[in-house]
């Protein structure tokens, strides 16, 4: 390359940038922080994030997005989203709960959306999604109750917070509700709703990790699993594969996996469904609009916020009955004729 | 007056300055040359990949803020580092810093939580108890290493895994652990025991504090310690040859409990100086690899203090670059990582960057 050539481009690329620079300035913005597991995370990072392509596609804003490599890069990545001139921050996990407080609080200006984090008292310039799963879990347990050969179904999760055990409260009662209403005894192993003690991977990212607590509960004779940690469940579906799906099935969580993970779609029988992608749009929306305030917005089975998938490959195993039977719970759980916890 | 001196004849030697800046510089360079090619290669135009690059310098260079996030980052790097290099010198490859750094972390908290004491004191107090255990913790090794001549960098490793499990049970005791939260994470430390940012004054979220310039104190320290003092000579004595050393009559268990020693109390600080300085509180996940690559980094300043001070602030520029990167021109942060290591193996093989640029380097 001669320089001339090379002053040409770089100019060019140099006005580029400045252009970018103006566009950005002018153009409606909405940003995404993730938290380690990283945009491709198969779980809600991902989620969240196709609510933003959904408002890219839909409204023509523009994205932006930051991966965060540890927990350290929370607060800088949340204040140069800040800097970088966006309309609404969308900051994603539990996790991030203090760092989206402390950002949110020094630029007041800005608006912030945090998935699974409710603040109280609320700050004005967050908006805290978050998501009754434990409800949709229920219907999971129930069904897995149902479907279960051995009698016995497990769960575990990434770790000992309350957007992971609420699918497992919901998971265990859903199972206990079973018991109850068909005078059996399946039980559910990795967790226990009333000390709040259970199985735990401690990480969100390991697949092995994934892989050997489903083997461990399929010893001890759980033929269905929920495993609640992301990317970490992947590693049991893989095993699920390779002893089949009449040995060992899979409850995905968050997304319906079998759309995330179509390779293995014989081994779900369901997935517990958190529609983040939903709720996301839905707050760019209302931003754009002007409508949004800060507070808490929660994701229920009577506004679609969450949800379980449909049966696919595994349908012929659940029975006419049973999936009216779930049917009818989910009409009870939205009347309010059923409580969970009982 | 006397250090100026010793400065100037130091930088005079030519060699030195091949060593600790031409052949850095060069690997810097080219990685970064190396990393946009391979961005273009994997399908991105020319602009992007430009775009990435002038990112990458206003990010960690270009603005007040970028600064300060730049000295942010590199701040425990250097602590880190710097002890990594006294390791290096007395012939010890120290991969331990990440639990030395968790330790230092620990005992920070444990004292940032538990009393409220005046400002100053407090923070003394702090500090010393993060270097403390952190050297507590590198001592084991270097212990092992003198009296059984277990491996350091076995027993640093082993010895890294059990801190990351001693934090996970530490941070789930009642007396540690967040009132009303299940999950891993401590309570905060007062305010009296945070490090003071340096530039609150133009800008209360300017995040850069105190410990970046008791990290520059460090470098003269450890310069000072390594090249004019008789337990540096030590050091260095051992580093090149345990066996002429001994004929010396240097005592190597010693030398080498005292070298891992100090390492530890560096890491220590670098963890004391996080949880003080950046977070105010302890996670899973708080040392986030500085430990590994405080590595890299006193590799990249040929465990030289003044070197490790530069090469810690280009490490922390292309972390407060990379985010830059990321926001404006939609690269991933793995391309920081991939720059990271093709300046390590450049470091690692100098006699390469020569073949390369014969007319600058003899």
């Amino acid at each position: 390359m001669n320089f001339e050539k090379f002053l040409k481009i770089s100019s060019g690329a140099l006005a580029g940038v400045l252009l970018l620079g103006i566009n950005s300035a002018h153009a409606f913005t909405a940003c995404q922080v993730t938290d380690v597991g990283g945009v491709d995370d198969k779980s809600f990072n991902q989620t969240a994030w196709k609510g933003v392509q959904d408002a890219v596609a839909k409204h023509g804003v523009d994205s932006k997005l930051l991966e965060s490599k540890s927990e350290t890069d929370y607060e800088p990545h949340l204040n140069s989203m800040v800097n970088a001139g966006c309309d609404v921050i969308i900051a994603v996990g539990f996790l991030m709960g203090e760092a989206t407080k402390n950002a949110a609080e020094a630029n007041k200006g800005s608006n912030f959306t945090i998935i699974d984090f409710a603040y109280d008292p609320t700050v004005p310039n967050i908006l805290g999604q978050v998501f009754a799963t434990d409800q949709a879990a229920f219907l999971a347990g129930y069904l897995s109750a149902g479907v279960s050969k051995t009698g016995i179904v497990g769960t575990f999760g990434g770790i000992n917070i309350p957007p992971v055990t609420g699918f497992m409260d919901g998971f265990a009662w859903g199972v206990k509700h079973y018991n109850k209403v068909k005078g059996k005894n399946v039980q559910v192993l990795g967790w226990d709703p009333d000390a709040k003690e259970g199985l735990f991977t401690n990480n969100f990212d390991s697949t092995d990790d994934g892989k050997a607590f489903a083997q461990n509960l399929y010893d001890e004779g759980a033929d269905i699993v929920m495993p609640v940690a992301g990317p970490v469940g992947l590693g049991s579906a893989s095993l699920a594969d390779e002893l089949g799906s009449d040995k060992l099935k899979i409850i995905g969580v968050d997304g319906d996996w079998t759309q995330t993970d179509p390779a293995r779609k014989g081994v779900y029988l369901t997935s517990v469904l958190k529609k983040m992608d939903v709720t996301v749009l839905s707050v760019i929306e209302s931003v754009k609009s002007g409508s949004y305030s800060g507070g808490i917005t929660v994701g229920t089975l009577e506004n679609g916020g969450v949800g379980i998938a449909p049966y696919h490959d595994l349908a012929s195993e659940v029975s006419s009955e049973l999936a009216s039977e779930v049917e009818a719970l989910r009409k009870g759980i939205i009347s309010g004729s059923i409580v969970m916890n009982k | 007056m006397k250090f100026f001196i010793y400065l100037s004849n130091y930088f005079s030697n030519r060699e030195t300055i091949q060593e600790i800046f031409l052949i850095p510089v060069i690997a810097t360079l080219l990685a970064i040359f190396l990393g946009l090619l391979l961005l273009i290669v994997s399908g991105s135009s020319t602009q992007i990949a430009l775009t990435a690059l002038v990112a990458l310098f206003t990010g960690s260079f270009g603005s007040l803020s970028a600064i300060s996030e730049t000295f942010t980052a590199a701040t425990p790097l250097i602590f880190a580092a710097l002890g990594i290099a006294v390791g290096f010198r007395a012939g010890l490859f120290n991969i331990g810093a990440e639990g030395q750094i968790i330790l230092g972390g620990m005992a920070a908290v444990v004292i940032g939580f538990s009393f409220q004491l005046p400002f100053a004191i407090h923070l003394i107090i702090i500090l010393l108890s993060g270097a403390l255990f952190g050297a507590f913790y590198a001592l084991i090794a270097g212990w092992l290493k003198a009296t059984t001549g277990a491996h350091e960098v076995i027993t640093t490793i082993m010895l890294n895994l059990i801190a990351y499990r001693l934090l996970d049970f530490f941070l789930r005791m009642p007396a540690i652990q967040k009132e009303g939260r299940n999950d891993p994470i401590s309570k905060s430390i007062f305010e009296t025991a945070e490090l003071p940012r340096i530039l609150y004054l133009l800008d209360p979220n300017l995040r850069v504090h105190m410990g970046f310039l008791i990290a520059i104190v460090a470098v003269f320290f450890v310069y000072w310690l390594i090249f004019h003092t008789t337990i540096g000579y030590e050091f260095r004595a051992v580093g090149k040859s345990l066996e002429a050393s001994k004929y010396g009559g240097i005592n190597p268990a010693i030398t080498i409990v005292l070298a891992m020693s100090i390492a530890g109390l560096l890491a220590g600080l670098a963890g004391a100086c996080q949880i003080a300085g950046v977070l105010g509180r302890a996670t899973p996940g708080f040392s986030a690899g500085i430990g590994f690559d405080a590595i890299a980094v006193a590799l990249l300043g040929r465990a030289h203090p003044i070197g490790v001070l530069f090469a810690g602030i280009l490490f922390g520029a292309l972390i407060a670059g990379g985010r830059a990167m990321q926001v404006s021109a939609n690269v991933s942060l793995d391309l920081i990582t991939v720059i990271q290591a093709l300046i390590i193996i450049f470091i690692a093989a100098p006699i390469l960057i020569r073949k390369l640029f014969p007319w600058i380097l003899k």
